[in-house]
């Protein structure tokens, strides 16, 4: 066994878990269960790539490239592809009361569509492994892994900015007004109403913000993580619904959310850092662990849970005010 | 001194698609400082023109004048400007949230959100009052009246001059509404104004200045609460006279139908709802349950319906043990249970559903093949639609379009429409208006007459003083006596519902709750205690293994 490989590899990849789930906690806390997360991921990979590679392509040489244009151009455009994903949801979800379940899954289908054909049509990935060269230039270490040779490791500015965005909105949803109107409307959108917030318009900027974060997922994984390499969207809507097992075993929780997705991570570069060879069967059962485990957190907070730790009440439920 | 006026409505409309009017021409006057009533039947309006002033509703035609200015409310947030705050039947509350949380929810206020500060304002307006809170009590730990606080105590601290509460003591015990009056009263005297909607004359005549009847949507007209009588007020809220007079119908005496021993229930948090009580219904006769909110009627429903685990005691159906049947079996027995919970949104519809497909819930099973018949259930459905006056556009309407006095004459109506032997209905009438009430007992009555056994589980004692043979008082779960509804007293009764009085300690010999002429014999009833105590423990000693 391979640790030190399993601890940062998992660290690594568990990054684009927990924008995945960043995003989505801050959407469900609206009381929309936004199941397009996986397609939105993947618009958000789409515009993340078009940002950098347009930058780079200005250049008239890459090695003058700057970071902080870099992932302004990466974030700028990841966040705004994803938010326009995000907006079709709300849209439909929020405006138009359709049912939250089938508008989530055609968003998926329709992000993944539209990510692989704008990827093709419009993406020109020979500048991407330049600029992720320059974004994961940031955090260096070398640590001799269990099979006798030094490794590498890189984090980037993303892999901070991540864990930033999960603390700051841990802060947000405990801290302060907008926060606890936030989840007022998760829990009760009739009771907040009420009060004289504005239901319809936080949940717009709940599930656009959130579908921006969720978006940067997948401008990490392909910029940061992945060397500035984009194999296929399923790769990507994988990611996706691991992020929304996710927000489930962190129990909309996102500052417990960092340390569940080093856990997800990890579960998922299990098979690349076990000594011996595994067949396939047992590599396979091993990715299913992070699904499994999520059942058993909600079994168990299902039974034992106290009253506090629950989703937020009108999850999946849209809010029709005239309705009784 | 010239009365300052609060809030004038002026002609003010609301239509609801398909052609229903909710509120027609509606004028009001609320003076500063003075509490008023509205009144009027189920349907009649009240909670639309409320909303309309709350900001939940926008009026379709009409003119709303606050301190002589008009006004548009198109929001809560706006109605909160002007200074209006809404206590609303169903409360709006955060469960998961502190009663501190849910007060300062959506208040603009400048500075930072602290904690210390709230709970100390809350604190503040509590003790003026007169309130009992604690801030950072969970709602979802609260009993309905601390709920009710909390909503109080949040349009209050937004400032709020009128105040408007929605049946507020529909959900109250005796002590608690006197509790809430005292807390009106002494805002009436800080000048706040008030409106208050409740379907309780005593309430009206007790705590109002005047008092403002809606009939159909309708204004009818406002009358000083000092120059009017119950009965004027019921004129002007029905139209017609009403007799308040319940009859009681004379049946035959015969022969239990349920017999219930020694019946031990748990509620779902593991505590007692009903401990060791014992009671009978005979066929022909309506035993009326009473008791506060929430002693262990809604358990005791459930448990008889099968609904719900018996902890150890027997219930024998004609002789016959029904502990442990599934409900399906008890129904075909002929036990019917109806309950309406307190937010009335009734137990046994499904709220969309058609009244039709309503009827077919229940007896789906009946018919051959297949395939539902939904021909003879729309045949029930008009039926049923005709017989009680329900007020629906068709047999096709989702349930949960209809008022609530018309779910609840669909929830009973079809449990009667079954042709049980025992029916068992908690709070048929609750939220009722007069005349649906009287509809709702014509029917009980009748099947009285045909030789049904009811148990009715009620909180209106002078209704059940008129309307039942006998009455059983429960309290904390426990039998305080069986009564004969002709020689007692609304006294003695409210002493029993508090604990004052135990009728089973002070006249030990009379053995309260066993039939004389039971179905079975005492030998019997022994071995059938032996027989289900020795099951149970074979079961508990299986459990801890």
């Amino acid at each position: 066994m391979n640790v030190p490989g399993l601890v940062f590899g998992g660290i690594a990849i568990g990054i684009v878990f927990l924008y995945g789930s960043v995003g989505e906690i801050i959407t469900e806390k609206s009381g929309h269960l936004n199941l397009g997360i996986p397609g939105i991921m993947c618009m958000g990979t789409a515009g993340g790539m078009f940002g950098v590679s347009n930058y780079m392509g200005m250049l008239s040489n890459t090695k003058s490239a700057s970071l902080l244009l870099i992932l302004l151009f990466g974030i700028v455009f990841a966040f705004l592809f994803a938010a326009v994903g995000g907006a079709i949801y709300a849209l439909l979800t929020v405006s138009f009361k359709a049912n939250q379940n089938v508008v989530g899954l055609a968003v998926t289908t329709f992000g993944a569509g539209f990510a692989q054909f704008f990827i093709k049509k419009f993406v020109t990935t020979k500048f991407l492994s330049r600029a992720s060269k320059i974004v994961r230039n940031f955090i260096n270490f070398e640590i001799k892994s269990s099979f006798g040779v030094p490794i590498k490791y890189q984090y980037g500015v993303l892999s901070c900015l991540a864990i930033i965005l999960a603390l700051a909105c841990a802060l947000f949803f405990k801290k302060t007004k907008k926060g606890l109107h936030l989840r007022a409307i998760g829990e009760n959108p009739a009771t907040a109403d009420a009060v004289g917030i504005n239901v319809n318009l936080y949940k717009y900027i709940a599930i656009i913000v959130g579908s921006g974060i969720a978006g940067l997922g997948g401008l990490y994984y392909v910029v940061e993580y992945n060397n500035g390499t984009f194999d296929n969207v399923l790769t990507i809507q994988a990611f996706g619904w691991l992020a929304v097992a996710l927000v489930i075993f962190t129990m909309w929780r996102s500052d417990f959310a960092i340390f569940g997705s080093f856990v997800f991570g990890m579960l998922y570069v299990f098979n690349g850092n076990l000594t011996g060879t595994s067949s396939l069967a047992t590599q396979e059962l091993i990715k299913l662990l992070p699904y499994v485990m999520t059942i058993i957190v909600l079994i168990i907070t299902s039974i034992f849970g106290s009253k506090n730790v629950q989703p937020p009440a009108s999850l999946g439920l849209n809010y029709f005010r005239e309705d009784r | 001194m010239e009365k300052q006026i609060a809030i004038e409505l002026k002609n003010i409309c609301k239509y609801f698609p398909g052609k229903v009017v909710a509120n027609k021409n509606v004028n009001l006057t609320l003076y500063k400082g003075e509490i008023l009533s509205l009144l009027g039947e189920n349907g009649s309006g009240k909670t639309t023109l409320m909303n309309m002033i709350s900001g939940i509703y926008f009026p379709d035609e009409g003119q709303i004048f606050i301190n002589g200015e008009e006004a548009v409310i198109r929001s809560p947030k706006d109605a909160y400007n002007y200074k209006i705050g809404m206590i609303h039947q169903h409360f709006k509350l955060v469960d998961v949230f502190s009663a501190a949380e849910n007060i300062v929810l959506g208040v603009k206020e400048a500075g930072r959100f602290s904690k210390k500060k709230i709970a100390m304002r809350v604190r503040e307006i509590a003790e003026r009052y007169g309130f009992d809170i604690d801030p950072k009590k969970r709602i979802h730990e609260m009993s309905v009246s601390e709920k009710q606080t909390v909503e109080i105590i949040k349009v209050l601290y937004r400032g709020a001059d009128i105040l408007i509460l929605d049946e507020p003591t529909a959900v109250l015990t005796p002590q608690e509404i006197e509790k809430l009056f005292a807390v009106l009263r002494k805002m009436r005297e800080d000048g706040k104004s008030i409106i208050i909607i409740t379907h309780k004359l005593n309430e009206v005549m007790e705590i109002s200045d005047r008092v403002s009847i809606l009939r159909k949507g309708e204004y009818i007209g406002t009358v000083e609460t000092s120059k009017t009588n119950p009965k004027q007020l019921t004129e002007m809220m029905v139209g017609k006279k009403t007799d308040l007079k319940i009859e009681r119908v004379k049946t035959d005496f015969e022969k239990p139908l349920l017999e219930i021993r020694d019946i031990v229930i748990d509620k779902d948090d593991g505590s007692r709802a009903i401990d060791d009580v014992s009671f009978y219904i005979r066929g022909g006769e309506i035993l009326g349950v009473a008791g506060v909110a929430g002693c262990g009627q809604k358990e005791l429903c459930e448990a008889i319906a099968g609904l719900r685990p018996i902890k150890s005691g027997l219930v024998m159906h004609k002789g016959e043990n029904i502990i442990g049947l599934p409900p399906k079996k008890i129904i075909e027995k002929g036990v019917s249970m109806s309950f309406i919970p307190e937010d009335r949104l009734g137990m046994g519809l499904a709220p969309s559903f058609s009244i039709t497909d309503n009827m077919i819930i229940k007896n789906y099973g009946e018919g051959k093949g297949p395939f539902v018949n939904r021909k003879a259930a729309r045949a029930h459905a008009k039926a049923l639609i005709e017989k009680l006056e329900i007020v629906t556009p068709s047999t096709e309407t989702p349930v949960r379009r209809l008022s609530g006095g018309n779910v609840q004459k669909v929830l009973v109506g079809r449990e009667i429409e079954a042709g049980p032997n025992v029916i068992i209905t908690a709070y048929p009438v609750r939220g009722l208006d007069i005349n649906s009430s009287y509809l709702i007992y014509d029917i009980l009555n009748d099947q009285k007459k045909k030789g049904t056994g009811i148990l009715f589980i009620g909180e209106d004692l002078d209704v059940m003083l008129a309307l039942c043979d006998k009455i059983m008082v429960i309290c904390h779960g426990k039998n305080m006596g069986v009564v004969h509804a002709e020689k007692t007293t609304k006294e003695e009764l409210g002493l029993m519902m508090t604990g004052a009085l135990d009728l089973t300690e002070e006249k030990k010999d009379k053995n309260f709750g066993i039939a004389k002429d039971s179905n079975l014999t005492e030998e019997e009833w022994q071995e059938m205690e032996e027989e289900t105590n020795n099951e149970n423990h074979g079961k508990e000693s299986k459990g801890n293994e």
